[in-house]
């Protein structure tokens, strides 16, 4: 292995005050000998390599994830169809949902495009432990491939929900060695994300650039150091409770069985306290996504920065204390405290929406696939917001709880999360890859995907005011939700079929388009950089004097504001 | 450093009190003692960068009028590639499908471990890149 110091070289150029940063070798000065092909994707410790090998991975689980919703959706289109079996749907949407939440939506976040893109954001070289986050990223693939195993175990995958209630998932309810490796890989892959998030607020606390104060950082920074607190403070928890599970089912404990005098409640508190935060640490990176897309597509800052950022800690710390929301119908949790902490979050997300709208207003608006898979963002995850706050009220709850509305709901929540990666992707993409996707085969994906997105939820709203319970395979004794039932499927194959145009897009797209440095005159600091970056990120940075610092050394007529208490001497004009 | 510190002292706070709160309305042991404890974690840290705010200088990158060139000198430390990480990461898979199928996997799993803990170490011993000896 070689080491790299690197170093910033001082100020090179009077122009522009640009300041050249080198790296430095420990032992090859001039010359990199990193390898290269499949060992270097096996060795490399560079933030990109591994952003990227996260990013395909998560794409991969999420291909796979959205072919086991399709097999659900068929099932579903007749009362009582025969597609699959019983056991096989348990399976379907256990695994269904525990690899998009916990292999896709997340990894993908956190993983990837944070992984790739926040030290670009604050002048980073790397991640501030490149090992631990190389370690991460194999954590997280031997957790999906241990996950996927249970598909070609006896007796098949888990088929306890993605969830793992107690007692059914104990040895007696659950047997066998596929509810084991869901274990298993929640372990890996939790840890994964807890390396991860170390990884985050190390690298924001301490690598950020010269000028790069906290409140200059951009909003998807600001987003994910929230995120990676609250993996910290909530992955320990699922962690300590899988162990306990374990030990239920193998060493005869019975921490979650009545019996022994456990209590099997306990599973869900500690399941959902990290299962709310959770539905954060996957819902802020995209919040963050959506941000830099609509001012960069706006061509405006940031309308209420400051409030973008006191709304991201509000939303964080709020959401440790609503995990018993989940819960209401248990019988054995504080209504009152659960209903007002989850109507308390309605307050900071509206505090955002209003800003999203803002930076859009009296803006130059370009819709472009990044900006069309944002304002896709807005509109689906405020459906998903608004039923939300039905779900947080206790008499709604009780009719509602474990029927298609609360599906539904989660639905709209988490497919605007898969509009805002897209939205990110579009947007960085060539910024990571130096090449632009296809615009028009990408507004071809986001309106079958929007499209499909809301007519898949729709009818399930309705169908759980119906009555209809979840994680049902049949419904022969109410024949008349068929027809819902199958606008439902027609929805899902809606976004199946976009997910293709996206697949397509990429090989039709690779290397067909150059991007250039700043292909969108977009204004933060992974803008000034060339497509892709090269090994420890910069070759020159700006001089950074507001969150906009690539915009304001492109545009030095129209600077931002310079945020701050003093004033920018080199740049006396910048705040005019 | 400051505003890190009051980030993290201002959340451990609030998980502290509402976990107080929870625990005389509820009383209910394992969310309280959850939330408490998760106020210990934003206490933990946050007292740490309050004690060294307290005592360094600002660094450039919490000064809104630092220059880049004021970061002049060696950034940190950054290791290359390395096949220590993978190792590491298959010894954990070897322990994760130990618990599943038996634990014969763990032999492999210890060896794994244990050798890559041992080149991870070796690799960092030397104690990273030297001081570059001169600026371009």
């Amino acid at each position: 292995m070689t080491d790299f110091a690197v170093g910033i070289a001082g100020v090179e150029t009077i122009d522009h005050d640009v300041a050249h940063v080198h790296v430095h070798e420990h032992e090859h000065e001039h010359e990199h000998d990193e390898p290269a092909g499949i060992y270097k994707w096996l060795t490399s410790t560079d933030h990109k390599v591994i952003g990227l090998s996260y990013t395909i991975t998560s794409l991969v689980m999420f291909v796979i994830g959205g072919f086991l919703a399709e097999l659900i959706r068929i099932q579903l289109t007749s009362p009582n169809a025969t597609f699959v079996s019983f056991a096989e749907y348990n399976q379907l949407f256990t695994m269904h949902g525990s690899l998009m939440i916990y292999l896709f939506v997340g990894p993908f976040a956190f993983g990837g495009l944070a992984n790739i893109i926040v030290p670009l954001q604050i002048g980073a070289p790397d991640m501030a432990f490149p090992r631990l986050n190389a370690l991460s990223y194999w954590l997280y693939l031997s957790g999906s491939i241990t996950m996927l195993l249970g598909f070609v175990v006896a007796g098949g995958a888990a088929d306890f929900g993605w969830v793992g209630y107690a007692p059914l998932s104990n040895a007696i309810y659950s047997p066998g060695a596929g509810a084991d490796l869901w274990i298993a890989a929640l372990l890996l892959t939790g840890f994964s994300a807890i390396f991860t998030g170390v990884n985050l607020c190390a690298t924001i606390f301490y690598l950020r650039a010269p000028g790069m104060t906290m409140f200059r950082m951009p909003i998807f920074t600001w987003n994910m150091l929230a995120t990676g607190i609250l993996i910290l403070l909530a992955f320990p928890v699922l962690t300590a409770g899988l162990i306990m599970l374990y030990c239920d089912r193998h060493f005869g404990t019975h921490i979650f069985t009545v019996q022994g005098g456990g209590v099997p409640v306990l599973w869900q508190h500690i399941f959902w306290f990290w299962g709310h935060p959770e539905v954060y640490i996957l819902a802020l990176p995209f919040f963050g996504v959506v941000t830099e897309v609509i001012a960069a597509f706006s061509k405006k800052p940031v309308f209420g920065y400051k409030g973008m950022v006191f709304a991201t800690i509000t939303i964080a710390a709020l959401s440790l204390g609503v995990w018993a929301h989940h819960m209401f119908t248990t019988g054995v949790v504080l209504l009152p405290f659960f209903s007002i902490m989850s109507l308390l979050i309605a307050v900071p997300t509206g505090i955002k929406f209003f800003n999203w709208i803002g930076t859009m207003w009296g803006g130059h608006v370009r819709f472009t696939a990044a900006m069309l898979f944002a304002i896709g963002f807005l509109v689906t995850f405020l459906i998903g917001g608004l039923t939300g706050i039905y779900l947080a009220s206790p008499p709604l709850d009780f009719f509602t709880h474990d029927t298609y509305f609360v599906v539904a709901h989660f639905h709209s929540v988490v497919l605007a999360l898969v509009m805002g990666g897209m939205a990110g992707l579009y947007y960085w993409g060539p910024k990571i890859t130096g090449y632009l996707l296809d615009e028009r085969l990408g507004k071809i994906q986001f309106w079958l995907f929007f499209i499909g997105a809301n007519v898949m939820v729709m009818p399930q709203y309705e169908l759980g005011l119906l009555g209809m319970p979840r994680r049902v395979a049949s419904y022969i004794h109410d024949p008349e939700w068929a027809t819902l039932n199958q606008w439902a499927t027609v929805g899902a194959v809606m976004m199946g079929v976009s997910t293709i145009f996206f697949l397509v897009n990429i090989v039709y797209s690779w290397k067909r388009y150059p991007a250039g440095d700043n292909p969108w005159d977009a204004q933060t600091l992974e803008w000034f950089t060339t497509s892709p970056p090269p090994h420890h990120n910069y070759y020159a940075l700006p001089p950074i004097r507001s969150e906009r610092p690539t915009w304001d050394y492109h545009h030095p007529d129209a600077r931002s504001l310079v945020h701050g208490t003093s004033h920018d001497a080199a740049h006396p004009e910048a705040a005019t | 450093m400051k505003v890190e510190a009051k980030l993290l002292l201002a959340l451990g706070l609030f998980f502290f009190l509402m976990g107080v709160a929870y625990w005389f309305w509820s009383h209910e042991n394992a969310g309280s003692l959850m939330l408490v404890a998760s106020g210990g974690l934003g206490f933990l840290p946050g007292s740490y960068y309050l004690w060294w705010s307290n005592r360094m200088r600002e660094r450039a990158s919490d000064r809104d009028d630092a220059t880049i060139a004021e970061g002049a000198g060696v950034v940190e430390t950054f290791p290359g590639s390395s096949i220590w990480p993978f190792t590491l990461g298959m010894g954990a898979f070897c322990i994760a499908l130990a618990l599943v199928f038996g634990t014969w996997f763990g032999i492999p799993a210890a060896g794994l471990v244990i050798w890559a803990l041992l080149g991870a170490v070796n690799e960092s011993r030397r104690g990273g890149a030297e001081q570059p000896s001169h600026h371009a």
